[in-house]
């Protein structure tokens, strides 16, 4: 009995391959994915511009163009292709409200809003991981205790424990990031939680129990890499979220604080101004809605790469 | 079912003893003085000491959380410090404004979401479909405070003196009063009754008032000042129910009874309405109940935008002006609304499956 079911355990490991390869296959499906191609584009581009900001801006992202240009404050885009005349300054996006070059601000605003995503899934992956893992691993009341913490998290609108948070913390752009980060917490405690209950009846965790292995051991080296995928499907849609999220944390100025060209920053801070100059509107929410849609369309495609199974 | 509504209740009392911990720890976290944050920076020692006595912040945090506990039992929510009003009152004039822009919001993403999820399922990978999904991802990306604005610049400026102009601000056109329905029923109720309460409550939904009251012009005006920001709050949802619409409609789709019920001989409509849509719809109620949280939170910016004085708005502000009975009192109110929906959410499970039983 148990040299057919050793002999069944070693012809499925055969059909399917090292576990390498299943990065590999996991890879060619995601290029496969119409949607995941286009996330992969779009997030190409942005962190192209990201990266080689100062030579694609053609200003320096807080440099007032009083008495550098005959440029007013607020003035509409100037594109010598569409017909501005040739002895204005060109500004593919206009100029702001403190006369600064809209285009070169967005630019760099790519920067910290890639950072932003990053840095605040990147802490909530951390935290949630730990706290999932722990809930998930000991069970008992000390899972009790942590999930029912983050249930209460999770009772509070998100924008609003984020707004709380901020308020203990005070407004600016890295406070902001930590209160969307916490908020983000649960969502990621509880993807390793059920993954870990599920994974630590596995029989390569007994076997790995039997030959003495520590429970921090197990954990980092057999049940976290085998609970990766829907992690990275959860972080890469995350990303986006939070950038939204910080976002919108500072369209009402708990986030980060002029002259930093944060795009929603950019746009709290001439949404008065809708009327007369659309422009200085459009183009911050245009590029936050990019940045957040290339996270979830390759969300997408790596869910549908990664556990055909998830699909929504 | 009321037994097993009751344990639901009682079940979420330590979430919702967790909320109000939170809450209060959070809101007197919060750096500063109320007495500077509303009386101004010029109030003088003595003028705050005598501020913070009246209002009590000078007794210990346990004992201001006791004393707050001892009064919500009694449904004392407190006085804001801000507006020295009742915080009831002040729940009673703004909470309308958001259950009916939640509520507006909610429905037109499932209005819009739910047939688009069905016919991108029954015509899966079509251009419907396609269209269907680009259109969904793209609304759960976009910035609602920024649709808003978009939406308020095309609507209230680039179609003005067209019959598509809508108006950007405000809940009612100036000069235009809703009556409330007791005022033109001739009750007598007394002030700050319970009755009294519950009917401003509901007065202050001016377009059920006004459609108890067929106050037609009214109704027209208070809709026209809804649309634009129930759809600016609408998309997301919108976009999160069309993609469940869709992936459930096509598990149920692939299944053998929809076969059987085609062999039978029943119209496709039938087949789609009756067999496909009754058992796709409980992920589907699932995630609408859900989205409370989302609309909820795109409540604080879509109010900030439109200029509506609802909970999220004033919440929002008695954050930064530290008004702790308000930041308490709202919380409140929003965790009773999360628990009250999830329950409704649960309780609906066993009307759409019999299968399911609650006890």
């Amino acid at each position: 009995m148990a040299a057919t079911s050793v002999t069944a355990s070693v012809s499925f490991q055969e059909r399917e391959g090292p576990s390498e390869n299943l990065w590999l296959v996991a890879l060619r499906r995601l290029f496969r994915q119409r949607s995941g191609i286009a996330g992969m584009v779009l997030l190409g581009l942005l962190t192209l511009a990201a990266i080689f900001a100062p030579i694609i801006a053609p200003y320096d992202p807080i440099q007032v163009l009083i008495g550098v240009e005959p440029v007013r404050k607020r003035a509409a885009p100037c594109v010598h292709l569409l017909g501005c005349p040739a002895d204005q300054p060109q500004h593919l996006m206009g100029i702001d409200g403190n006369v600064r070059d809209e285009f070169s601000r967005i630019i760099y605003g790519t920067r910290i809003s890639l950072f932003i995503g990053f840095v605040t899934i990147g802490v909530a992956i951390v935290v949630g991981t730990i706290l999932g893992a722990v809930a998930g691993y000991a069970g008992g009341w000390v899972s009790d205790v942590i999930m029912r913490v983050l249930d209460v998290l999770l009772a509070f609108p998100f924008l609003l424990l984020a707004i709380a948070i901020v308020a203990v913390l005070g407004p600016g752009l890295i406070n902001a990031m930590m209160g969307i980060a916490v908020v983000n917490i649960p969502a990621f405690a509880r993807v390793i939680r059920s993954s870990v209950m599920a994974i630590k009846e596995e029989e390569y965790v007994s076997a790995a129990q039997s030959i003495g292995a520590g429970p921090l051991r197990i954990l980092f080296l057999h049940v976290l890499p085998n609970s990766i995928s829907p992690l990275i499907v959860q972080g890469t849609l995350g990303i986006g979220t939070a950038i939204l999220e910080t976002a919108a944390l500072s369209f009402i100025g708990m986030g980060a604080q002029p002259p930093d060209p944060e795009w929603g920053a950019m746009l709290a801070s001439e949404r008065n101004q809708v009327f007369s100059a659309p422009h200085l509107v459009f183009f911050p929410g245009l590029a936050i809605m990019t940045t957040v849609l290339g996270f979830n369309l390759l969300g997408d495609g790596l869910r549908d790469a990664l556990d055909p199974r998830l699909r929504l | 079912m009321l037994k097993y509504a009751t344990r639901r209740v009682l079940a979420s009392l330590p979430v919702l003893f967790g909320v109000l911990v939170v809450t209060f720890a959070l809101a007197r976290a919060i750096p500063g003085d109320p007495c500077k944050a509303i009386l101004g920076e010029k109030a003088t020692v003595e003028v705050c000491e005598r501020f913070t006595r009246e209002k009590g912040l000078d007794k210990p945090v346990m004992v201001q959380f006791g004393i707050y506990l001892n009064e919500l039992a009694h449904g004392d929510f407190g006085k804001s410090i801000r507006f020295n009003r009742s915080v009831v009152e002040i729940l009673i004039e703004r909470l309308p404004t958001t259950i009916e822009l939640g509520f507006a919001g909610l429905l037109i993403a499932c209005l819009v979401g739910i047939p688009l999820g069905i016919a991108s399922a029954l015509r899966h990978n079509s251009a419907v479909d396609v269209a269907t999904m680009v259109g969904a991802n793209v609304g759960v990306s976009m910035p609602v405070f920024w649709l808003g604005l978009m939406l308020a610049y095309v609507f209230a400026l680039l179609l003005k003196d067209t019959p598509f102009w809508l108006p950007p601000s405000g809940r009612l056109s100036a000069g235009v009063v809703a009556t409330p329905f007791y005022e033109v029923f001739g009750w007598e109720l007394a002030e700050d009754s319970f009755a009294f309460n519950l009917s401003e409550l509901f007065a202050n939904m001016f377009i059920l008032n006004s459609l108890i009251t067929s106050n037609w012009a009214v109704l027209r005006d208070a809709v026209t000042h809804l649309i634009l920001p129930s759809a600016a709050l609408s998309t997301i949802p919108m976009a999160i129910i069309a993609r469940m619409t869709r992936s459930s409609m096509l598990q149920v789709l692939g299944l053998d009874y929809m076969r059987t019920a085609r062999a039978k001989g029943l119209t496709e409509r039938m087949v789609v309405i009756r067999h496909a849509f009754r058992n796709a719809l409980l992920p589907i109620v699932t995630i609408v109940g859900l989205q409370l949280g989302v609309v909820f939170s795109g409540a604080i910016l879509t109010e900030t935008i439109f200029s509506l004085a609802g909970v999220g708005r004033s919440l929002f502000e008695a954050i930064t002006a530290r008004d702790f009975p308000i930041i308490q009192g709202f919380t409140v109110a929003i965790a009773f609304g999360y628990i009250g929906v999830n329950l409704v959410v649960d309780l609906s499970y066993t009307f759409l499956d019999p299968r399911i039983r609650l006890d």
